[in-house]
């Protein structure tokens, strides 16, 4: 058996009924899927409009259809994992403590790095390009590999639900537990690798997106004219160029201390376990913000459109974004005040962490003062962003109580801790990118979502959140750890009880979100967007139609404001027709299209598996096949398309023209209301 | 823009505070506001980032190895283990290869093929000559019981110098593929971005060879 490495029939858990049951269950559906697609005759349409795609908004759309189908997953182990510690009290539960640990493992994981993650980025490629009025990012073709690096990560970890275990160190692999002498498994092995591969392509579109930013911009949008969800997308893939590559070593050191007996963090030969601790709050502080900056980002786009005034306070909110961007370098070390690095070390990092929520502090009153004298239009995105407010200042303010030292001796490891990062996590990140996603998926494929279920979806996901997470704090702070698989304290059943019934409510919000989507597709075309601008939108990313034309605009606009598109729609009101009158068409060139993408991240999951199953032939070929690819890319002469004139003229000429139609619809509206009430 | 629509944003927006004056005539600051950046400055720009991104990754090694330097678990040090004649002649072959990687820059630049190729391979037989005497360098540590498994200061050396060695060899196989592509596709604008990049990189290790050089060599051998 040595040709397959440690791989054995053991591998696959015969005996366990239910991850044998729910990895089957998985396996058909998703041949069921391909089967479908195949004999339906969509393969060579995906292959060709999707997959080998390098178009930013089509791969935006694909990371978060991927953060979609994990969140399903990820939700299934949260109800697993409720329904344990409801089962528990003085009882075994129905999980065995090798498998709960697994479920908590994979539930922190998928959450952070395959939900969160890719639904923040996929957001940030399509709406940057199109905020900034440009036609794509940096480098498109990278942009590709980077998702597909992403779905082979998250390939990998749903794997081990099939092929052997997963990790049960917790989302963080923590030596020394997570060494090689208490973990023999592979399950560490399936964590470090899926995350070193999904690593490699975060690291490329953080550097594509800050490249991008910085020097892809329409001609005049100055730093400060630049609309705020750029700015912190910017602050976001600054800190993903600085922090990722921490965790890159990081996982590598652990790495290596499995597969070659180095000494890292192991307990014996001098090493040193606190390091890593060190190490991965480098990086875990810093992530915590890469995926709340760009949710920022989304609120203040949605709370300026929905007010209909312009975001209150922007550069303080540049000037606040960047310094959270700076202080979330120095505050890692209040994940573990309880090392014992002193009482001075200690005060720093405290202080230090109340201080940036002064900036965080800074953005809620924005926001707030965004909304007064404002004539606020309560739609579902609104919805989220004012949900988000006073969630996330609570969460906010458990998380300065966590920041005083002693009070954090008290509540470290507790239901507490976890019930105040899941308060920011779901409360900002999630609830941002549900918001971000109703407000742009018009943007995306041409039709608004049905407001109705989405408001019914918003007032689950709130009130099933608070369900869920307000007994946390409560049974936290009776001192009720977290993570506990059983437990025989009286006092804490009927909260846990109660958190239960808060997941199934939240099950209910997913329910309806995903009537939602059936709904809207179903009734699409009562819900067209011709215009391209539905919300009365005041950034670029609504002065192209929806969904955008390849080149998304047929001439780079001219910024002079800082909300260039409420800027031209309010001369265009002033003179009557369209500010730019039909310009000279051009050719334009556009990347053209490549699989390079799928074909590394195909490679990149048969090294990794290769790797975590110690198949060292497989590893080589993986690792050549990867050099070849790179060498077929760099071989490629042709690699722009030519779209030609007639065809950009034609598609802009179809925009320019119901837009014209728009606003003569909307001066003649105008013109009856003044002769009704005239103005004074 | 005129003043009217000035005061017609004014008017439709009462609370237009902690903006910044709207001048409309654009000020082009030359930082990318004056509309996209040319290609070349674009596939540089990121590849710097990437450089930088580099670095911090180093710097990790870096740091574990400033931590463990004293963890030697019984076992030798800097000062039983390091032979910085080997270390002298490494890195006179790395500078050297910056060199001759500069010349390349100056060639590509005439678009002279043959001196391309003439100064590209010189490069690429400095760093096959660094490499050589690095894996000798492990080869000989390891004869000698001091392998990485041996302690964790021998552990953090390893891992800091060979994440340094691995990144010469990727640089290498990339010289290959520049090697092959100037004659097969000429100095066209995109091989000429890529060499950019490449010559970036190979700067950038010589910039890193010269970190690990002072921390791990010279410090290492010169303090009692």
């Amino acid at each position: 058996m040595t040709l397959l490495g440690k791989l054995t029939w053991q591998a696959i858990p015969l005996h366990e009924p239910l991850p044998l049951f729910s990895g089957a269950a998985v396996v058909i559906i998703m041949v069921a899927i391909v089967a479908w697609v195949v004999i339906k005759g969509y393969l060579p349409y995906l292959w060709r409009e999707w997959i080998t795609s390098v178009d930013h908004k089509r791969i935006g759309v694909m990371y978060c259809i991927l953060a979609g189908v994990m969140l399903l997953r990820g939700f299934i182990d949260a109800i697993m994992m409720r329904t344990q510690q409801v089962m528990a009290y003085n009882a075994p539960g129905f999980l065995p403590p090798s498998h709960f640990a697994q479920v908590f493992s994979a539930h922190g994981t998928i959450m952070i790095f395959f939900v969160a993650m890719p639904f923040v980025i996929g957001l940030m490629n399509v709406i940057v390009p199109l905020q900034l009025g440009v036609r794509d990012v940096a480098f498109p073709t990278l942009n590709s590999v980077s998702f597909w690096l992403t779905a082979a990560g998250a390939l990998l970890v749903n794997l081990s639900l099939v092929v052997g275990e997963f990790d049960r160190t917790g989302w963080l692999p923590y030596p020394p537990l997570s060494e090689l002498a208490y973990s023999p498994g592979v399950g560490v092995d399936y964590y470090c690798w899926s995350l070193q591969i999904s690593g490699v392509g975060t690291l490329m579109t953080g550097i594509n997106f800050v490249t991008t930013i910085l020097k892809l911009r329409a001609p005049g949008m100055h730093y400060t004219r630049m609309p705020m969800f750029c700015w912190t997308a910017l602050a976001s893939n600054l800190l993903i160029v600085a922090a990722f590559p921490v965790l890159t070593a990081t996982l590598a050191m652990l790495l290596l201390d499995r597969y070659v007996g180095f000494h890292f963090f192991t307990d014996t030969g001098g090493g040193n376990s606190m390091m890593f601790m060190n190490l991965i709050w480098a990086w875990g502080h810093p992530e915590v913000y890469i995926l709340v900056l760009p949710a920022f980002g989304i609120y203040s786009e949605v709370v300026s459109t929905f007010s209909s005034k312009p975001l209150f306070g922007y550069r303080s909110m540049i000037y606040a974004t960047m310094a959270i961007c700076i202080i979330s370098f120095m505050v890692w070390l209040h994940h573990f005040f309880t090392m014992g690095a002193g009482a001075d070390v200690n005060a720093i990092f405290g202080i230090a962490s109340m201080i940036i929520a002064v900036p965080t502090g800074v953005k809620i009153f924005n926001w707030l003062f965004t909304m007064y004298g404002g004539s606020v239009r309560f739609t579902t995105p609104m919805l989220w962003s004012i949900g988000f407010i006073v969630t996330f200042a609570i969460g906010g303010l458990t998380g300065v109580l966590l920041a005083v030292p002693p009070a954090d001796f008290q509540l470290h490891n507790s239901v507490f801790l976890v019930a105040h990062f899941h308060n920011v996590i779901i409360g900002a990140v999630i609830f941002g990118v549900f918001a971000g996603y109703v407000y742009w998926f018009p943007k995306a494929f041409g039709f608004t979502l049905d407001e109705r279920l989405g408001k019914w979806a918003f007032w689950l996901w709130l009130i099933g959140f608070w369900v869920a997470w307000g007994p946390g704090y409560v049974v936290g702070l009776e001192g009720m750890t977290r993570r506990l698989q059983h437990y025989d304290v009286a006092e804490w059943h009927p909260w846990l009880v109660v958190a239960e019934g808060g997941v199934l409510i939240i099950l209910l919000g997913i329910i309806a979100q995903i009537a939602q989507i059936v709904v809207s597709v179903r009734t699409r075309e009562q819900r067209r967007d011709v215009t391209g601008d539905p919300w009365d939108g005041r950034n670029l990313e609504w002065a192209t139609a929806s969904p955008p034309p390849p080149f998304n605009f047929a001439v780079l606009p001219d910024v002079t404001d800082q909300e260039p598109y409420w800027d031209m729609k309010a001369r265009a009101r002033e003179i009557g027709q369209l500010t730019r009158p039909e310009p000279e068409y051009q050719p334009i060139h556009m990347p053209r299209n490549s699989p390079t993408g799928f074909v590394t991240a195909f490679l990149a999951v048969v090294s990794g598996f290769a790797l975590i199953w110690h198949i060292w032939w497989l590893v080589v070929l993986g690792l050549a096949g990867a050099y070849a690819t790179f060498v077929v890319f760099a071989w490629r002469d042709h690699d722009e398309e030519l779209i030609p004139a007639e065809e950009v003229a034609r598609l802009d000429r179809a925009n320019r023209a119901v837009r014209s139609a728009a606003l003569h619809h909307r001066q003649l509206r105008r013109e009856v209301e003044t002769q009704r009430e005239p103005r004074q | 823009m005129s003043a009217a629509s000035t005061a017609l944003r004014a008017g439709s927006d009462p609370y237009h505070i902690g903006h910044g004056p709207s001048t409309g005539v654009p000020e082009y600051t030359g930082h990318g506001a004056g509309g996209p950046a040319p290609k070349r400055i674009v596939v540089g720009y990121g590849f710097w980032i990437f450089i930088l991104s580099d670095v911090i990754l180093f710097s990790c090694f870096f740091a574990t190895y400033t931590v463990l330097i004293e963890a030697r678990n019984g076992g030798p040090g800097p000062q039983q283990l390091f032979d910085l004649h080997n270390t002298a002649v490494e890195t006179a072959c790395l500078l050297l290869s910056s060199f001759s990687c500069g010349m390349t820059s100056l060639a590509v630049a005439r678009h002279n093929l043959l001196w391309s190729e003439i100064t590209l391979a010189i490069t690429g037989l400095l760093g096959l000559t660094f490499i050589g005497l690095e894996v000798h360098e492990f080869l000989g540590l390891v004869a000698q019981g001091a392998g990485p498994t041996r302690s964790a200061f021998l552990t953090s050396f390893f891992a800091l110098v060979g994440c340094h060695g691995v990144h010469v060899t990727a640089g290498l196989l990339w010289l290959g593929t520049m090697m092959a592509q100037f004659p097969a596709k000429g100095f066209k604008q995109t091989i000429l971005h890529r060499y950019l990049c490449f010559s970036l990189f190979w700067h950038a290790l010589d910039i890193i060879w010269i970190g690990i050089f002072t921390v791990v060599y010279l410090i290492g051998t010169i303090t009692p």
